[in-house]
């Protein structure tokens, strides 16, 4: 295993050497940024390389005679020092040349700036909600909406289970788009601020709570491309991914009637009456994809920063102010309203599972109509 | 101490034991303790790298906690800026300004006590924050709302450490500009003051331009958190994006408040093992100007994916991308400088070579970051740590460690082991690339920063970076051995100590009197 681990680390420096060499850049192991797929990501690498180029040719001129100087220049080689000083011709010409580069490069890059901040004219538009530590996706146009987690099992961060290929890129549900069209992103956020990128897409935009930011990208191939949250958040900022899915458009229209059908049959469920193990059934996986990071998945909490849910005052207390906490949160806490991204049986569910499980026993039941009426 | 005879005068004041250190208000003796007091915070704040680095040496949770990562990452910054690279520069101007302008002490003695005394305080406060409840700050240094909100107990002794910092380096500013305005010897004009002077000279300005700036950001902090205030919550009218404006107004002049004096440190060496004039004087007191006057107008380049107008992003990538041609102007300088002299290679000339080549690569990604639509690629991934650690690493401490060598021999009277001193540079040199040249491939290949745990493709990267930041981490201990073992003892240093070695510093004797000129030097 560590001969295996030992290889691999060889193989990254030769490839790090060859593409200092200036020979070719290793994809595998990720040596350059991504050319990605959009126009925005393309012109974001043109441009990037040719400032590289132009910092590797003022460092070889730079580097260049600063080396030879070093080995000629030297007392040990009985070099004696000449005097001169101060050139004002000199100074304006190192002055001069640099500020020209610069124009020279700051020409392309107002013209790729300019692109990217144009969201007009765009064809589909996601509300993008970040939340600690998941992604919400409203389809403005369509009313679909639903939320986005890590999907990387717990063991394997833990190291008690080998890790998959897509290990903390992988969601529940990824953000499905359609290739060819412009999509406009309306990204803000429900408590602190994150940032939201996909670095295949070319672009970074902060979710800023009370605000709401755009970006746009056009996907030109179908494909699935990962990406992560890019502004501290808080204790699981590694840890809440970014997956798009790029479909061609009967695919994505597909998929797109597939979700609002769901969403539909949610909505129905909610007017009846839930069992007690349906809704205990449900309420796990509710609170392992919402709850568990903080509280953790025995209801234990984290002392000192985030509080038990086993045998808590909260959670064997009142049902009804049990309920009002989940849903509207504890302002100035990691404790966020759940009430906005939660619909009405995951409510139910959760919050009877948190009454009910690691011998909380209070044998409450909420019924999603409860949640309905407490909104 | 036979040439502190003439001076017995005045050895009857100063104290023995502990209280003499407690109580000193001799600009080498608080230049001393400031000095060594970055020493220990370079220390500890490495020890943070070293667990950082750690957790970061394979995918999956290892060592620490997400949360107790996070707050490494918060200390580990504020430690190395506040602790380190920032008191080492004052340390360094305590004990060189007044040997180098020809006076006999500082300005301000006993206001240069208290600024010192104030920061064991401050960051034993701040360090003592990890064991509280809610363990420390892990909000980033940058401190932005509302994630720093959720700090728990901490929070209001992280925010009363940065205003003591704060006021600490606003006393030490005054006490420089008052120093050299008042105090120079007759005949030395301000265009006649070594370029360490005029850097710090600069420094100090920006440091009472912005240290204010910042205490009144997170001054709105605390009132956001204990009193109800809505200056950065959106909720209540507030913006949170507005404490990123401030802080940066603060932050951007901060970067180079922790380089200036590093360029002063290297301008002055290079000149000493060339055995050649400065190439450009004038031209680099005018660079260092113009980026003192830049650094004012270039902060939204830290923020450019929070969603400004495009005439903001135009402006302020234009502005930073001027930053690069004084910055040029430097570099070119030194290189000139270094062309056709009679050059050894001492180790102090061979961190500022290092400092010189690898400062520059900095540079380059610097000017890379600063193209706001690459920008949104770079930003916040490990191409930015890469960048921001060339610059304070392999820019600000190789210039300390540097300066450290040049004048150790004068501070103390003893020559260091220039065999170990060499080794010690070969060390760090090549670690500290594998350290951080690798993670520019990080960043470019996806990385964000700040995050404990990450997926597969970025293992090797971050194993090589791993193995290089242990390796640089146990070299550091060369460094502090070789600084005891000069204090102790070693070869008689004479009292020019380096052939080229040029300035008013070099004729005082080695180590220099307490007071270090009684009567002015004449200037001609
Ligand atoms: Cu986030």
């Amino acid at each position: 295993m560590w001969v295996e681990k030992a290889k691999r680390v060889l193989t990254a420096l030769a490839g790090a050497a060859s593409m200092l060499g200036g020979t070719t850049a290793s994809a595998e192991y990720g040596l350059n940024l991504h050319r990605g797929v959009t126009p925005i990501s393309h012109e974001a690498y043109d441009l990037h390389m040719l400032i590289f180029w132009v910092c590797v040719a003022i460092g070889v001129v730079v580097f260049g005679a600063m080396f030879i100087s070093i080995i000629r220049h030297r007392k040990s080689r009985g070099h004696q020092p000449a005097q001169f000083h101060e050139s004002t011709t000199v100074e304006i010409i190192w002055t001069t040349i640099p500020f020209l580069i610069l124009v020279g490069m700051a020409i392309p890059a107002t013209k790729a700036l300019v692109a990217m901040e144009d969201t007009r004219n765009s064809d589909l538009s996601i509300k993008v909600t970040g939340y600690q530590w998941k992604w919400g996706y409203d389809y403005i146009d369509s009313g679909v909406s639903f939320i986005s987690s890590l999907a990387t099992p717990r063991d394997q961060i833990e190291n008690t289970a080998e890790k998959g290929e897509h290990y903390l890129l992988e969601v529940d549900k990824p953000l499905v788009v359609p290739v060819n069209k412009k999509v406009r992103l309306l990204i803000t956020s429900n408590d602190v601020i994150h940032a939201w990128w996909v670095p295949q897409l070319g672009m970074k935009k902060d979710a800023i709570p009370g605000f709401v930011n755009e970006m746009w990208f056009r996907i030109d191939t179908e494909g699935t491309y990962r990406g992560q949250c890019a502004e501290l958040c808080g204790k699981d900022h590694g840890f809440m991914p970014i997956v798009v899915v790029a479909k061609n458009e009967q695919d994505y229209n597909q998929w797109l009637a597939a979700q609002k059908a769901a969403s539909d049959a949610d909505a129905a469920a909610a007017g009846r009456d839930w069992s007690k193990a349906e809704l205990m059934a449900r309420g796990e996986k509710v609170y392992k994809a919402n709850c568990a990071a903080c509280h953790q998945a025995g209801g234990t909490g984290v002392p000192g920063a985030f509080p038990a849910l086993k045998g808590s005052a909260v959670a064997t207390g009142p049902k009804a102010d049990h309920l009002k906490l989940v849903m509207n949160g504890r302002p100035g806490t990691a404790m966020a309203a759940f009430g906005g991204q939660l619909n009405d049986i995951e409510i139910a569910a959760v919050v009877t599972y948190e009454r009910n499980a690691w011998g909380n026993d209070t044998g409450d039941m909420v019924q999603p109509s409860e949640v309905k009426a407490a909104r | 101490m036979n040439t502190a005879t003439t001076h017995d005068a005045h050895h009857e004041e100063h104290q023995g034991g502990l209280l003499r250190w407690v109580f000193t208000t001799n600009h080498k003796d608080i230049g001393t303790l400031y000095l060594l007091f970055a020493l220990l915070m370079f220390i500890v704040g490495g020890a943070m790298a070293m667990i950082i680095r750690a957790e970061l040496f394979q995918p999956g949770l290892q060592f620490v906690d997400p949360q107790f990562f996070n707050s490494m990452t918060t200390m580990h910054a504020l430690v190395m800026i506040f602790g380190a690279v920032m008191p080492a520069f004052v340390g360094l101007a305590n004990w060189l300004i007044p040997m180098m302008i020809g006076a006999p002490d500082m300005a301000l003695p006993r206001m240069n006590n208290w600024s010192f005394w104030i920061l064991p305080f401050a960051f034993t406060m701040l360090l003592s924050t990890l064991f509280m409840e809610g363990g420390g700050p892990a909000g980033g240094w940058t401190l932005y709302p509302p994630l720093v909100l959720q700090t728990g107990n901490a929070f209001p002794f992280v925010i009363f450490s940065i205003h003591l910092m704060g006021i600490s380096s606003i006393m030490g500013a005054i006490n420089v500009i008052v120093t050299i305005v008042n105090m120079r010897a007759p005949g030395m004009t301000l265009m006649k003051m070594p370029l360490f002077v005029w850097t710090w000279l600069i420094t100090a300005y920006l440091l009472i331009a912005v240290m204010p700036v910042l205490a009144g950001a997170v001054t709105m902090l605390l009132t956001d958190r204990f009193f109800d205030t809505s200056f950065f919550n959106a909720a209540g009218g507030g913006d949170p994006v507005m404490f990123q404006h401030i802080f940066w107004f603060f932050g951007h002049p901060e970067v180079y408040i922790l380089i200036l004096p590093a360029f002063g440190i290297v301008s002055q060496i290079i000149p000493t093992f060339a055995r050649k004039p400065l190439f450009g004087y004038s031209s680099m007191v005018y660079a260092t100007a113009s980026i003192a006057f830049l650094s004012f107008i270039v902060w939204a380049h830290h923020m450019f994916t929070v969603g400004m107008p495009l005439a903001g992003e135009l402006f302020f990538m234009y502005a930073t991308m001027l930053i690069a041609v004084p910055t040029g102007v430097k570099v070119f300088n030194w290189v000139s400088t270094m062309w056709k002299g009679a050059m050894t290679f001492e180790t102090p000339m061979l961190f500022a070579v290092g400092f010189v080549v690898m400062f520059t690569i900095g540079g380059f990604s610097g000017l890379m970051l600063a193209i706001a639509p690459v920008d949104f690629q770079y930003h916040d991934t490990y191409f930015v740590v890469a960048h921001f650690h060339y610059v304070l690493v392999t820019g600000a401490v190789f210039a300390i460690m540097g300066a450290t060598y040049y004048w150790l021999p004068k501070w103390t009277g003893h020559m260091y082991d220039e065999r170990l001193g060499k080794l010690h540079f070969w060390l760090s040199a090549i670690f500290v690339n594998i350290l951080f040249f690798p993670q520019h491939f990080l960043g470019l290949a996806g990385m964000p920063r700040r995050i404990p745990d990450y997926s597969i493709q970025f293992t090797e990267f971050n194993q090589i970076s791993s193995i290089g930041g242990f390796a640089f981490g146990l070299t550091q201990l060369l460094f502090v051995y070789i600084v005891i073992k000069t204090i102790r003892g070693g070869a008689r240093a004479t009292d020019r100590v380096w052939e080229g070695a040029h300035g008013l510093e070099w004729t005082l004797p080695s180590p220099p009197p307490y007071h270090s000129f009684q009567t002015a030097p004449e200037i001609k």
